[in-house]
């Protein structure tokens, strides 16, 4: 029994517990409990990692464990963890940590709503360190589904059509991924599902690769808000519960970017250099056509929605440049982009839980009434804009400098495109912050509002530190994520 | 003549013997008001049939290759005995009422002796002993079927479903007719021998099939023989129609694709390609359709149409993982689709035998416990796990897509677009439970201890017939 699989056990065990809670504190103590234990548990995973590479540990993956699981079709329960998996869990673990605390208010059917929150952290965190195509995918669905639930019952706006959309989009990508996963299984031989073993085989034809690739490619991308199939993100997030949209926007979404980089680029390499130039296009359009939609939004979800099209565009774009710094900067982007939209989205759902509107041309002069929550939302752009000393400028340089390493004419014409998006961004998050945040106090009914309680000033500092730590010390990352990039760009280059 | 033949045929034995008792208790006890000894005695006798089932493992034949049976056929038998184990078990809260409760006997007799037939049919050997079997199947069906003649539809649906059958039947009796006339024998392992000689009339031979093929498809309910479906589905009384979209269509597909695979091998490639139309056109249709429906088990026979078309991919692999493949679907199809059943059948019994979907709107505020339940079962037949239908639905994919041609992948891919189609409309269900709300929805009630025993058998199936692996490896291990 390896110890990765505590991350799924932990949820399991938190699921059994809320079942069998009888109020809100026993809810409020298994969600505390539980979290608490699977954030210890990534701090030391992520300590003990960095030793273990530290001390010469060269293996692809650590903490490996494979056991049959229906053995006569070659699936077997596989987990295993590098660099990448491990940054990702200890996101992850941070964006549940702190979204338990974003939810602690939240009625009606508290219990229900935790249950499905927890079902859909399994999921994420099965998906994190499983290494088998199968167990992956497995986990992969059971982390989309819960969110019909979180959406259509504890979403606000036009929640039943946005939840509907969400669900029948991304199940349509993972209808795609069945079919390049037993793509993937039947023509390298039929005989693994194991993602390092067929990656070493590497026997794929060619031609086949061509084939399957696009349905990898888009099954994940869907996830990863790929245009033009990244419509359902904006109504999601818009409709979606605050600790909800933490969660997919922090962590989901980073599923997409990193299967497409575990599955469809490391198993499918020659074709992810042949066809990279045709989702270069879509996801450079992503980057700016996001970047430009969130300018225009009104409502501050969707700005944030728009934003996250944009930096998650970014992530698959980098990762096509495929240059191990490009790649180094993907991780980190999805790391950077999780916690600081995460960190978005909790402010705002706090300010919609006390104005009750999201609209930015019925907000204004928060500042004066609730400072800390101000406060926060201004760290939360400057970070999301790429100020240096947060980790949103560490990702946005190294994939830049990454993509501008690839010689050509077409990468660097794209990459000087991309980079248009840093000043858009800086046009739609400066805007926000000066017309709710500044300016007189739009409705004289505001002045009575509180700010914020002690459970969303927790929230919010630990994810501000978190957000700053990485900015502040990002080589340990870096470097972990770049040792793990290195062998799966061997294999495309 | 050997009797100690009939020792080779076991599980048809008990079976008789259960029919027999049942028989004979309901025959003694008639005319008694109360009868609470006698739901509990026929299941704990369906207990004994699936324990029996289950040790049958040897593949035997009797009465010179009329009567042949495989590991594989055992496997599907015990499946099939424990799904009308369930069927039995959520029955009593329906056959309680005064209106069908001096019916019981007749029901249970009726359901075993269907059982019996579909038994015959899966191990038979010959093709006349195949087509007894079917019919034995059959006509107490449309018995079953008609149960409730004096309420809703069940008259009409009866009639229609006798009317399919026999005409069904007959199709088939030409196909075989046509058989016969080219190879001259009706013994499954001669005709496969015979037809792989090259003896008799390519023609002949592909047509036989063919009506062979639209005969059984008629039971299947793929399209497009499906047209009796819907009505006869929501005609029927729930119960029966729990045990029809279930039983006797997993039946009917395993036979199918015994036959297929083995008597018809040197034909593969034509069923093939005739199998690739008929699925996508079921799926895609019945899938449409369902679309639209509002009235709960006209739904469900939509719903069913399309399940169909799923179990026929797994024969498209023409391998033993196609077998075990579809075995196991069968089995986490009769969970999910029981699970649903006894839940509509509840829901009808509070709702003054309406079974429209409005009546689950709000469903979950009022009775929470159940729409978690169905939830459950939804999604295990939409397939998402980590519920059972996902995985019976990714190694059908898999038996498919073994095949390896291109028009294996396109089918698989039109099959897997199609189960996004599903969910949403499974997902419609959901969605009136826990999203919408109405000031009529249904007040709190309490179901009887039968149907929660047959949930609660459903929910175990479907939390842990995949997450379990040894569910698998003991069909594996039989094909």
């Amino acid at each position: 029994m390896s110890i990765l699989s505590l991350f799924v056990v932990i949820p399991v065990l938190m699921l059994l517990g809320l079942w069998l809670s009888r109020n809100l504190n026993q809810v409020r103590g298994v969600m505390v409990a539980g979290s608490t234990c699977l954030l210890l548990l990534s701090v030391w995973l992520t300590v003990t990692f960095v030793q273990m590479r530290g001390a010469g540990n060269t293996d692809a993956m650590l903490f490996t464990y494979s056991v049959p699981w229906f053995k006569p079709l070659n699936i077997a329960y596989s987990v295993g963890v590098d660099g990448i998996s491990v940054v990702m869990l200890l996101l992850s673990s941070i964006i549940v940590f702190t979204g338990t605390f974003a939810s602690w208010q939240l009625k009606p059917m508290t219990k229900e709503y935790f249950l499905w929150f927890t079902l859909l952290s399994t999921g994420v965190y099965g998906f994190f360190i499983s290494i088998d195509l199968f167990t992956m995918f497995v986990f992969y669905e059971v982390a989309l589904i819960p969110m019909y639930l979180l959406i259509g019952v504890w979403g606000s706006g036009n929640k039943e059509y946005a939840a509907m959309k969400l669900t029948l989009m991304l199940m349509g990508g993972s209808a795609l991924l069945i079919l390049g996963i037993l793509g993937i299984y039947f023509f390298s031989g039929a005989d693994t599902m194991n993602v390092l073993e067929i990656a070493a085989k590497h026997n794929i034809p060619v031609e086949v690769q061509k084939v399957f690739f696009p349905f990898i490619f888009i099954g994940f991308g869907v996830l990863g808000a790929l245009f033009p199939f990244h419509t359902w993100s904006p109504d999601g997030h818009a409709s979606a519960p605050t600790a909800v949209s933490m969660l997919h926007a922090g962590v989901l979404m980073k599923l997409g970017g990193y299967g497409c980089f575990r599955v469809a680029m490391f198993l499918l390499p020659e074709a992810a250099r042949e066809l990279s130039w045709i989702f270069l296009i879509l996801t450079t359009i992503s980057v700016v056509y996001g970047a430009l939609s969130a300018c225009v939004q009104t409502d501050l979800k969707y700005i944030n929605a728009y934003s996250s099209v944009s930096h998650c565009g970014l992530v698959l774009f980098a990762l096509l440049m495929m240059t191990r710094t490009a790649c180094t900067g993907a991780i980190l982007q999805m790391l950077s982009h999780g916690l600081m939209t995460a960190l978005f989205f909790a402010l705002i759902g706090m300010i919609y839980g006390r104005t009750h509107t999201r609209d930015i041309r019925k907000l204004g002069g928060l500042m004066k009434i609730m400072p800390f929550l101000s406060v926060g939302y201004v760290i939360a752009g400057l970070a999301n804009l790429g100020l240096p000393g947060f980790s949103g400028f560490i990702a946005e340089m190294t994939i830049f400098v990454g993509s501008f390493e690839n010689a050509d004419t077409f990468h660097r014409t794209a990459t000087i495109i991309a980079c248009t998006s840093i000043v858009v961004t800086a046009v739609y998050i400066l805007r926000v912050v000066g017309k709710i945040l500044f300016q007189k106090v739009a409705d004289p009914h505001y002045e009575t509002l509180t700010d914020a309680t002690w459970d969303e000033r927790f929230s919010v500092c630990c994810l501000i530190f978190s957000v700053a730590g990485f900015g502040l010390a990002p080589l340990w990352a870096s470097n972990v994520i770049g040792d793990a990039v290195g062998p799966i760009l061997q294999n495309i280059l | 003549m050997n009797y100690s033949q009939f020792l080779n045929m076991i599980p048809e034995a008990t079976l008789m013997a259960v029919l027999v008792i049942v028989f004979v208790a309901d025959f003694v006890s008639a005319g008694r008001k109360e009868r609470r000894w006698f739901n509990p005695l026929v299941c704990l006798l369906m207990l004994a049939q699936v324990l029996v089932s289950f040790v049958q493992t040897d593949a035997v034949s009797a009465f010179g290759g009329m009567y042949v049976t495989s590991p594989s056929a055992n496997v599907m038998k015990t499946i099939l005995a424990a799904g009308t184990l369930i069927v039995l078990i959520q029955s009593r809260n329906w056959l309680s009422r005064p209106d069908t409760s001096f019916k019981e006997g007749e029901f249970y007799e009726l359901v075993v002796s269907t059982l019996l037939g579909m038994n015959m049919m899966m191990s038979a050997g010959h093709f006349l002993l195949f087509f007894i079997g079917l019919e034995m199947a059959s006509v107490p069906m449309a018995c079953l079927v008609a149960l409730d003649k004096y309420r809703h539809h069940s008259a009409e649906a009866a009639a229609k479903f006798i009317l399919t059958a026999t005409f069904s039947s007959g199709v088939m009796l030409y196909g075989i007719s046509f058989l016969y006339g080219s190879v001259g024998t009706l013994y499954f392992d001669d005709v496969a021998k015979l037809l792989a000689a090259g003896t008799g009339n390519l023609t002949m031979c592909i047509m036989g099939m063919v009506f062979f093929f639209s005969g059984l498809g008629f039971k299947i309910s793929l399209v497009p023989f499906h047209f009796w479906t819907a009505d006869t589905y929501q005609g029927a009384p729930t119960t029966v129609t729990g045990y029809l979209s279930v039983i006797s269509k997993g039946a009917a597909a395993f036979t199918l694709m015994a036959i297929l695979m083995k008597v018809f091998a040197p034909l593969t490639e034509y069923w093939t390609n005739m199998l690739y139309i008929v699925i996508v056109l079921s799926i895609t249709i019945a899938n449409l359709f369902a679309i639209r429906q509002s009235e709960l088990k006209r739904f469900m026979a939509f719903s069913s149409i399309s399940q169909a078309g799923y179990i026929m991919l797994a024969v498209i692999g023409n391998s033993a993982a196609g077998v075990t493949a579809l075995s196991y679907y069968v089995l986490v199809y009769v969970v999910a689709n029981m699970a649903v059943f006894s839940v509509i059948s509840v829901v009808e019994e509070n709702n003054g035998g309406v079974t429209d979907m409005d009546a689950y709107n709000g469903f979950y505020r009022t009775n929470p416990k159940l729409a978690f339940l169905m939830t459950l079962a939804l999604f295990s037949l939409a397939g998402i796990p980590p519920f059972a239908g996902m995985f019976s639905k990714f190694f059908i994919f898999m038996a498919a897509a073994q095949q390896g041609s291109a028009a294996a992948y396109a089918v698989v891919f039109i099959a897997l677009i199609n189960t996004v189609i599903s969910l949403y409309y499974y997902l419609l269900i959901v969605k009136a439970m826990y999203i919408k709300d109405s000031d009529k929805a249904l007040p709190t009630f309490k179901s009887d201890c039968n149907t929660k025993l047959a949930l609660a058998i459903c929910t175990a199936g479907i939390a842990l017939f995949g997450v379990c692996s040894c569910v698998y490896d003991w069909i594996a291990m039989a094909s």
